[in-house]
Formats: structure tokens, C-alpha cells, sequence
């Protein structure tokens, strides 16, 4: 036997689909077909797949609309396509060259500019890379429902669109600035959400309008019982009597003057913010795995033959930009890189299982060694950002990027390095870089702690610093909406360890009534 | 596998975001006014047409959210280390609090972080030009439509509406088709029939066997049959129909000449010259909608006029009294010399604050009367002043009464009211 039949790497003939990088829709075909069969012998499991071909304009508006494929009209949309459209005519931003949708069929868009080895990498990345991961990774499966986003967001924007016929633009506008400003409140960290249908929104508006108004009467009946206001203990009794963590909801549910059109808007944003949850929950790694396989994938067309080395050298460039990480210390800085971070991981977690050292057989020692296509789709199926780095992130990893954790205290005169890369460090770095990914850790921790409903009906929000980390300066700015959607005082205080250590209120109280 | 769709979707809409850009204007329209009034002072009048950059400060677009701020004890874990070991100190830059860690604020591209900035388009700036002028959707579109077309006929076609039906041409068509589709038959016809009246005229054999009958009997079935086809051959038919058919072309190229006439006295501020300018701006608009050529010629005049290039005409100030007619005078002048009403289409616009020596103002009018007018497509004449008119004032209008048809005259206090002075105008084109 010759030495090339030994090595199934290096096939006896290349014979690439195609040597121009001038792409066409057989091409386009051609060559996701062959993606798709690498695809398959690495077991990736995906939704059928959709690739749109869209203008360099197109991709504007896709980027736009957050890459919602359907979406209601609001001006922060605009503001963000002229943003996008002006970042491109400088040149300054190359367009995006992914955006894909969780939805079912998968929408991946390829912009009409690209090279074929381009769209031959955004088809690996988004509709093979992206596309499993929504199908597998169980945020996306607990909480999102891809066969019926698409829907769902056409019952959204025609909603919209109605309710501004009827009430005015400048109306729904206003209450979904507010609605906007409390998004990231909007959403249940925990229990499950019902699934989403647009047919069913539609049928249950209307049920959903009686049964509210009876609810709310019965929670607003305005004359108290003397003898309740008496009572000690029922006066201490709050409402609601748990702390809730979904803002958006509660004012949904119990605001006291909001129209039912204005109950459903906010229920339209809140939903939306549910859907996007688990994407903000797995940055590192869906664009970690997406990266990794569009690497691997096609690594596996060159290996096959099917194309040849001009391709490699243009797609190998793109894919270093994609995962350039500078420094802590560059002018280009501006954080982690997730696309780093989470290739790095898979990658690595890949060589742990294939050649494992005795440091990895040490910290590692359930993978070590193992199957690595099954370890990885194990990886990528059950775990979030913060969890994956927890369990995966290796000293090796650490070390290639050279990790190291720096802590300010506004109490020291001097910032402290924690934690590097070195064995005293690992765990503890590891742990930190976790936390970072922890959405609960990264937003203030804010929650709905008391409604007056006996008294002057104001909201009271509770906000529990960390660190005793003070809230930002648009603090003010939020609670005035939250004003808008509650139509009574809203209070919030900050309260570290028992004691309230920061107030804020809307209308702003005055100062001589302190 | 193999469920792949690829789908060209490149002549979809362009222009998703379209609605949410004209949401994103709205919203900022005070500031975005701002900036295209600024731009109007700043740009010639002959530059108008064109978009604007527009700087909104971060601060009034930023969409707030609850999140964390300065101070506390955190900690960050940042890539590329280089030196640091583990109980490292870093002292704090004197002063800031030790802000500014870590979280990624950067921004690559040197912009100001505290602007907002974004170009609107060319017909946006119109847009928000017109608001500024008040003007009616019909006008504004008169304006913006970027080419004058007329229809010219361009031979025939087989598709068209009914109106358009050319009737001579389809019943010639649907002779030819007659006489082509009928013409061989009809020849064959009488062939036969010729045959059939000699075989009948012909003396019948005694053998039954060469009997004519048979002969006779297949001829005239045969005959029949043609003629039943040749009857089945439309009078007129769908192919037959001819329309008249138009096509656009661009109108033929005429020229222009608009004449800026300004007081420049020292009563005239330059709140009042940005009024004029809107108001020239105007009418150069429309005139560039209906010329292919236009020259403008500024002439301003206190009590001696004279021709000056637009910067001067709009930014340099004097002192002194004012006598219109030596604008008049000298527009006349400079018509004869250079601008021949054969070829020359003439409007002449003024702007003043109605200060005039009161014995200039009868020569004014009998200047517009005999020489002026005569030779214009239209003279506009605005007063800036909120105050009582003067003896200017009355004299134009009474050549308003005269020619109703070329001359107008409004007085106004802001750019609002520049409009109805081109109403006239406008409505006069349109007919």
C-alpha cells in the first residue's frame, strides 16, 4: 500500500468543486451540500436549513431589527440602521457576515458581496455551527420555540401597527420606550415559560382581557375594612408577598390604570425578551461552537479534496480575524473575545479527549480520553456560558490566553492582581471568568418588593448591590418609565446587608421632605 | 440532509428599515431642523440639494437601561497578560477613582462617544426644508420629482388600453390577415368551381362507370368545406388590434435666469437675509424643476445698486438709505445685455423690509410697469417686517392689480409665510 492510502487525509486527487471564488447558486448548492455531508459524519444535528441571499442593504436592515426577520416599527431600530449604514459607507465596519435566526426552518443570510469561500464559511458557521446549537443546547430548548417565533413576531408587528392606528403613534411609542428600558427585566430566570403561539395570543387577548380587569378589581377594591387597616399583622403583609424578579410581568398583571392594548404591548416585549434570554446566556458558546465547526467542517472539504489551497488560505484569513484577541493592553481592546474564548474551549476540550497530558488526565479526568464528538455535543447540549467555562475552561486555555483577574476596590488606592495563569491561580481564575458570564452578576439584581395597595398605591423595587456596586447614572431615567407603565410613585432602594443605602424615587422627592 | 433551501432574495424590499428610519427622524426632528437651518445659511442656494450630517448628543438618543455603576469592589478577569503576578499591586491613576477599568469603552474608531451622528438623505433634507417653508405635499412633490417628462408617440403596439385603439390601422391589419389567411382558399375555390361548371356543362358519358356525378358530388362538398373555412376566418381578431403607443421623454432643455434683488441696508438684519435666502432657495428649486440651465444674478442695492457673487450678497452689510430703483435699473440693464427675453426664460425675485425713499417708490412702479415686466415670466416680491407697510407696499400693489398674472407680493415674519407667494406659481405651471 502506498503512503497516501494510509492516510485518509490527503486524498489521492483534489478535485475542488470549484477553483474561482466567483459563487453561484448551483455552487452555493453544491457546496452546502458537501458541508452538510461533513456535517453529518460528525454527527450535527440541525433544523432544515434556509440560506437567503441578500444585499449589502438588506443586511443593514437584518442587522437592524436585531435580527429579527419580522419586526414592529420603533425609532431605536432606525436609529440603529443608520448607525449600521453609516459605520458601512466609512468602511469602517465590514457587515456582518453571519446573521442567523433560531427558527425553524434556520434563516441564515449571506450577503450578495461575499467570496465564495465566504459563504461557504457562513453556511459551515450559521447553518451547520448555529443550528445544531439551538436545536441542542437546552436554554434553547427549555425556553424557545423556533417552529414558532416566525409567527409569532408577524402577530407582533401587525399588533403594533394596529394599536397605533387606534391610539397614535406617539402613544405606543411611549410605552414601548418603557417597556424597552425594562427588557432585560422581563424575562423568568427560572420557571419555564408556556410556549409561544401567535395563534393562540391572538384567541386568548380577549379572555385574557376579562379575567385582568376582575383580578385587578379585586386587588385595587379601594375601601379597606377599618378593622383590617387594624390589624398589625396584615398591615405588614406585603404585596406581592415574594419578591418578583420579572418587573415586566408584575406591571403586566397588577399595574392599576393600564389599558389592555398597553398590558399587551408590554406582554409583546416581554415575550421577545424571553426569546432572546438564552442567546445572551450563551454567547461564548454558540459563537465558540459555530467557530469550531465551521474550522473543523471545512478542514474536512480539504481533507476530501474538495477544495483547494487558495480556499484555505482566504477562508484561514477570515477565520483569524474572527478569533483575534488583543491584548488587555491594545488601543483594540474592549474586552473577551467570545469568539475567542469559545473556540479555544471546544478546541481544546477536543485535543483533552484525543491526546490527553497528565495535566489533563488531572483536571479532566471524566474526559480525558473519551469519544471527542461526543463529549463536545455533551458540552454544547448542557450547559450555559457560565457553566461551560466552570466545567471546561482548561489551565491549558488559560494559559494560551493568558488570563489573569484584577480587582478594584473603591476603597484601596491601588487595584490588586488577584489571580494568573499559574497553578495557585487556576481555579480561582476560572471561577471569576464564570461569574462574568453570569447574567445575575453582570445586571443588577432588581426586583419588585412592595406594592401600597392600601395606601398611596406606590411600587417600591428593591435593588441588593453586590460588592457594594451602586447602580449607573440612568437610574433615574428608568424609573421615570417605570412610572409610565405604573401611573403611581415608584420608590427604589438599594438595600445592603438589612439597611437601605440608596434611594431613588419618581416623581424625585424633594429635598426638605427628607 | 439535503433540506437545504437556497433562496434569492436580493429583489425583496430594500427598504425594511425604512419605517423605523422615519421613526428615528421624527423623533429628533427639532434637532435634525436645527441642522438642516444651519445648513441653509451655510450652503449656497445652488447647493441645496443634497443630504446633511447630523449630530444628535448621545445623551437624547441613548435608550437607558438599569445597570451597574462606579464603585464598590469588582473584579475582572482580562486576556494577554504580560508581567503581573498574583498579589501585584497597580496604583490608581491620581484623581479618577479608579474608573475607567476594564469593561470595554474604547472606542476604535476616535469618534466622540457623546455624539450621535448620521446623514440624512438629500430628499429628507427637502423634506424637512418644505416643513420649515410650510409647503403642500402637492408642491413638494412637484419639487422633488427629479426630471420634467413629456409623452411623444413612438409608433404602434399590440398591447395598449382601449383608448388608445388606433381603428384604421387594426381593420387595415385585419384585412391583410384576411386576405392572408382566406387569400389561397378562395383562389382554390374558384378553381373549382370553374371545374365543376364544365364537368356539369360537359355531355354526359352512356357508361355509367365515367358517369360526372361522382365528380360533380366530391367537387362541391369540397367547395362547401372551403367555404365554410374562409366564412370561420374572423372579421377582426384579437392580433389584429393596434394601439397607439407614448413614450416618456425628458423635456427639451430651456433656459433660466433668476434675479436676487436685496436690500442690503443697514435695516436689513441677518435674521432677515436668512429669510430671503429660504425664499430664493425656493424658486431656484422650482425653477430647476422646470429649466435645464439657470443662471442667478445677485444684485444688491441700498441707494446704488450693484451685481455681487452670492457670499457677499448674503453675508456683507452696509450702511445707509435705500432707493430700490437702482436695483430695478440695474437689473434692466444687465437683461438687455445679457439675457435676451427670446431666449432667456426671466423671474426676479425681491426681498426688502419695505424701506424706501418715498419719492423712489412711483418710479419703481413705473419701472416694472414698462420695462420690467414685460420682459419676465414673474416677478415675486417679499416684505420681511412685521411693522406697517410703507410707500413701497402700496405702489407694488397696485401693480399687482395690473398684472395679477406675473406679479406677487406678501409681506412676511417668518419663513412659514414664504409659500403662498409661489402658490400662484405653482398653480400656473400646473395647468
Amino acid at each position: 500500500m502506498t503512503d497516501t492510502m494510509d492516510r485518509p487525509n490527503a486524498p489521492k486527487i483534489r478535485e475542488p468543486i470549484s477553483t474561482s471564488s466567483e459563487w453561484t447558486f448551483p455552487l452555493l448548492e453544491k457546496y452546502d451540500e458537501e458541508i452538510a455531508k461533513c456535517a453529518a459524519e460528525f454527527g450535527l444535528d440541525t433544523y432544515p436549513n434556509q440560506v437567503e441571499v441578500i444585499s449589502a442593504e438588506q443586511m443593514m436592515d437584518a442587522y437592524s431589527s436585531v435580527g429579527m426577520p419580522v419586526g414592529y416599527h420603533h425609532w431605536s431600530f432606525g436609529k440603529q440602521f443608520l448607525s449600521t449604514s453609516k459605520g458601512y459607507q466609512r468602511g469602517q465596519m465590514g457587515l456582518a457576515y453571519e446573521i442567523v435566526i433560531n427558527s425553524n426552518p434556520c434563516i441564515a443570510y449571506l450577503m450578495e458581496e461575499n467570496t465564495l469561500p465566504m459563504q461557504a464559511l457562513v453556511i459551515a458557521h450559521a447553518s451547520y455551527g448555529h443550528n445544531s446549537f439551538f436545536k441542542g443546547n437546552y436554554l434553547f430548548r427549555t425556553w424557545t420555540d423556533a417552529s414558532a417565533i416566525i409567527d409569532y413576531l408577524v402577530f407582533a408587528r401587525d399588533y403594533v401597527a394596529e394599536c397605533e392606528e387606534r391610539h397614535g403613534v406617539d402613544a405606543v411609542e411611549q410605552i414601548l420606550d418603557s417597556c424597552h428600558a425594562l427588557m432585560n427585566y422581563g424575562v423568568d430566570r427560572y420557571k419555564r415559560p408556556a410556549p409561544i403561539s401567535a395563534a393562540e395570543e391572538a384567541r386568548r387577548q380577549k379572555e385574557r382581557e376579562e379575567y385582568q380587569q376582575r383580578r385587578l378589581s379585586d386587588l385595587w377594591r379601594t375601601i379597606p375594612k377599618l378593622d383590617d387597616d387594624e390589624d398589625p399583622i396584615r398591615r405588614k403583609q406585603r404585596y406581592p408577598e415574594e419578591p418578583q424578579e420579572n418587573i415586566l410581568y408584575f406591571i403586566e398583571k397588577n399595574a392599576p390604570l393600564l389599558e389592555t392594548w398597553q398590558r399587551e404591548l408590554i406582554r409583546i416585549v416581554r415575550k421577545l425578551a424571553q426569546y432572546f434570554y438564552p442567546q445572551r446566556q450563551t454567547q461564548v458558546m454558540n459563537e465558540g461552537w459555530a467557530t469550531f465547526w465551521h474550522y473543523t467542517l471545512l478542514h474536512r472539504m480539504y481533507d476530501k479534496g474538495l477544495v483547494n489551497d487558495g480556499f484555505m488560505l482566504e477562508f484561514l484569513q477570515s477565520h483569524s480575524a474572527v478569533i483575534y484577541q488583543p491584548p488587555f493592553d491594545s488601543p483594540w481592546y474592549s474586552g473577551i473575545n467570545p469568539y475567542t474564548l469559545g473556540f479555544s474551549i471546544f478546541t481544546d476540550l477536543r485535543r483533552i479527549c484525543e491526546n490527553p497530558t497528565a495535566e489533563d488526565r488531572e483536571w479532566f479526568p471524566d474526559i480525558a480520553g473519551t469519544d471527542w464528538v461526543e463529549t463536545l455535543h455533551f458540552a454544547m447540549k448542557n450547559f450555559k456560558d457560565e457553566s461551560f467555562i466552570q466545567q471546561f475552561l482548561s489551565p491549558k486555555v488559560m494559559r494560551d490566553m493568558k488570563f489573569f483577574a484584577i480587582q478594584n476596590d473603591d476603597e484601596e488606592d491601588v487595584y490588586r492582581i488577584t489571580a494568573i495563569h499559574d497553578d495557585p491561580g487556576y481555579r480561582a481564575l476560572r471561577e471569576k471568568l464564570a461569574r462574568q458570564y453570569n447574567l445575575s452578576y453582570r445586571e443588577p439584581n432588581i426586583q419588585v418588593w412592595n406594592v401600597d395597595v392600601r395606601g398611596d398605591r406606590s411600587l417600591t423595587l428593591r435593588h441588593i448591590p453586590v460588592d457594594r456596586v451602586p447602580l449607573g447614572d440612568d437610574t433615574e431615567e428608568v424609573l421615570r418609565h417605570v412610572h409610565r407603565l405604573w401611573g403611581f410613585d415608584v420608590h427604589l432602594e438599594s438595600v445592603d446587608d438589612g439597611r437601605v443605602v440608596e434611594e431613588a424615587h419618581c416623581p424625585v422627592k424633594e429635598l426638605d421632605e427628607e | 440532509m439535503g433540506m437545504t433551501h437556497v433562496v434569492d432574495r436580493r429583489l425583496n424590499g430594500k427598504n425594511k428599515s425604512a419605517v423605523n428610519r422615519e421613526r428615528f427622524l421624527r423623533r429628533y426632528r427639532h434637532h435634525i431642523k436645527k441642522a438642516v437651518a444651519d445648513a441653509v445659511h451655510r450652503r449656497s442656494i445652488t447647493d441645496i440639494e443634497r443630504g446633511e450630517n447630523v449630530s444628535i448628543p448621545s445623551r437624547d438618543t441613548d435608550e437607558p437601561i438599569f445597570h451597574h455603576g462606579q464603585g464598590g469592589k469588582r473584579e475582572v478577569v482580562h486576556p494577554g497578560n504580560k508581567e503581573f503576578v498574583a498579589g501585584d499591586t497597580v496604583p490608581k491613576p491620581p484623581g479618577g477613582g479608579g474608573q475607567g477599568q476594564g469593561q470595554g469603552q474604547a472606542s476604535p474608531d476616535g469618534e466622540g462617544m457623546d455624539e450621535f451622528a448620521f446623514q440624512i438623505t438629500q430628499e429628507e433634507f427637502l423634506d424637512f426644508l418644505f416643513d420649515d417653508l410650510e409647503l403642500p405635499n402637492l408642491a413638494r412633490k412637484r419639487l422633488k420629482d427629479t426630471e420634467a417628462f413629456k409623452y411623444v408617440r413612438s409608433g404602434f403596439s399590440t398591447q395598449g388600453v382601449p383608448a388608445k385603439l388606433d381603428v384604421v390601422r387594426s381593420l387595415r391589419g385585419a384585412h391583410a390577415r384576411r386576405l392572408g389567411l382566406g387569400g389561397a382558399r378562395k383562389k382554390k375555390i374558384r378553381e373549382m368551381e370553374a371545374q365543376l361548371a364544365a364537368l356539369k356543362s360537359a355531355p354526359e358519358d352512356l357508361d355509367p362507370a365515367f358517369s360526372h356525378e361522382d365528380q360533380i358530388k366530391a367537387l362541391e362538398d369540397e367547395i362547401a368545406e372551403l367555404k365554410a373555412n374562409v366564412r370561420r376566418i374572423p372579421f377582426i381578431d384579437e392580433i389584429d388590434l393596434r394601439y397607439r403607443q407614448h413614450l416618456k421623454q425628458p423635456q427639451p432643455a430651456t433656459s433660466a435666469v433668476m434675479f436676487c434683488l436685496m436690500d442690503v441696508s443697514g435695516s436689513m438684519t441677518q435674521m432677515h437675509k436668512d429669510i430671503a435666502k429660504r425664499f430664493f432657495i425656493l424658486l431656484y428649486l422650482f425653477l430647476k424643476k422646470n429649466y435645464k440651465k439657470i443662471d442667478v444674478v445677485f444684485i444688491r442695492h441700498h441707494t446704488s445698486a450693484k451685481e455681487v457673487d452670492e457670499e457677499e450678497f448674503f453675508y456683507s452689510r452696509e450702511t445707509g438709505g435705500t432707493i430700490v430703483s437702482s436695483a430695478l435699473k440695474l437689473m434692466h440693464k444687465i437683461i438687455e445685455s445679457r439675457y435676451s427675453p427670446a431666449e432667456w426664460n426671466i423671474y426676479a425675485a425681491q426681498a426688502s423690509d419695505g424701506d424706501n425713499w418715498n419719492d423712489d417708490s412711483p418710479i419703481c412702479s413705473k419701472l416694472l410697469a414698462d420695462s420690467i415686466l414685460p420682459l419676465v415670466q414673474y416677478y415675486a416680491y417679499v416684505e420681511i417686517t412685521p411693522q406697517d407697510h410703507q410707500m413701497l407696499w402700496y405702489e407694488y400693489e397696485k401693480i399687482q392689480e395690473r398684472f395679477p398674472q406675473s406679479f406677487a407680493l406678501q409681506q412676511i415674519a417668518d419663513p412659514g409665510e414664504i409659500y403662498p407667494v409661489f402658490r400662484q406659481l405653482f398653480e400656473r405651471k400646473a395647468a
